[in-house]
């Protein structure tokens, strides 16, 4: 149990050096309180591990529970084809309690994306495939809540604090 | 309700300590969100907790739960012990995981360490496997 599948690829959501010793997966939900709490964290040890760490992050939206997360994961999408992914990540973040699609659209407009193709693209469910293939992808690989993470394709149990996650990680390229 | 009600096709019990967990996406939670894919299987799943049917009514309420959760609270933890999953130190049910087959025999079964949510990704390849058997002739 708990292997990433599929591993990593030129279709995931990747920062970070190709050859980065050190590869987090992260499968999240913009909606989610725990991802909320977590953002900061993986943020601190991006920022501290630099150029030998590679982040993904894997949509793993829980729409029954979060009745935005959908819509956010497919804002993070339609954001992507226009070259922002990690704008539009950090931006659903940092405003977890307002993700209505006005919110969404003003958040675009923000990150000086073509705001009629972004919400055209919401409309039409342009994403929504791809987020389910991503959301199978985590059942696949035992995603079991949110976030989860994988860190080198193996599942991370562990807790979400910084200096835990720093360590882990750590220990992994070493 | 009786676990031959559901003799229709495979069954999955999920044992779960109670109710409420505090954790985000909760095992519960994941499951309701990928039931399409245990129906593709033909699969039922219910849950079961020794809390009781107020309590999970609640719960299942405020987690929007589209699958029966059973309350295996009198005879207290009765069907736990039966499938050998009570903890009687802290009067609760392991997390474990069990598939069962359409003619209710125990085909996958998975404890999960205390405190560690087991994800769907064993029950899954449980139920292709059923899947492929039944497809042979």
């Amino acid at each position: 149990m708990s292997g990433l599948t599929p591993p990593v690829s030129a279709a995931d959501h990747r920062s970070g050096p190709d050859d980065a010793p050190i590869t987090l997966v992260e499968y999240g939900d913009f909606e989610c309180p725990a991802c909320g709490a977590a953002y900061p964290n993986v943020e601190d040890v991006r920022r501290k591990l630099g150029a030998r760490l590679g982040f993904v992050f894997r949509h793993f939206p829980l729409t029954q529970m979060h009745p935005h997360a959908m819509h956010a994961a497919e804002a993070a999408e339609a954001a992507s084809a226009q070259g922002k992914f990690w704008q539009m990540y950090g931006m659903l973040f940092e405003h977890q309690d307002a993700l209505e699609d006005a919110d969404l659209v003003r958040y675009a407009r923000t990150l000086h994306l073509d705001d009629k193709r972004f919400a055209s693209e919401l409309a039409s469910d342009a994403y929504v495939k791809a987020i389910r293939q991503s959301v199978g992808s985590g059942i696949r690989s035992g995603v079991n809540g949110t976030p989860t993470f994988f860190i080198n394709g193996v599942r991370y149990d562990g807790s979400w604090e910084a200096a835990d996650l720093l360590a882990a990680l750590e220990d992994a390229a070493a | 309700m009786k676990l031959s009600e559901f003799r229709g096709g495979p069954v999955i019990l999920a044992f779960y300590p109670a109710d409420w967990s505090p954790v985000c996406g909760d095992q519960m939670s994941l499951y309701n969100e990928i039931l399409s894919e245990f129906r593709q299987h033909g699969a039922q799943l219910l849950g079961l907790s020794v809390d009781g049917v107020w309590c999970h009514r609640a719960f299942a309420e405020a987690r929007k739960l589209h699958f029966p959760l059973l309350a295996d609270f009198e005879p207290k933890g009765e069907v736990a012990r039966a499938f050998g999953v009570y903890r009687s130190d802290d009067g609760t049910s392991e997390r474990a995981l069990f598939v069962l087959d359409r003619d209710g025999v125990v085909r996958w079964s998975y404890v999960s360490p205390l405190g560690v949510n087991p994800g769907a990704d064993g029950i899954l390849e449980a139920l292709e496997k059923l899947s492929a058997e039944k497809g042979k002739p």
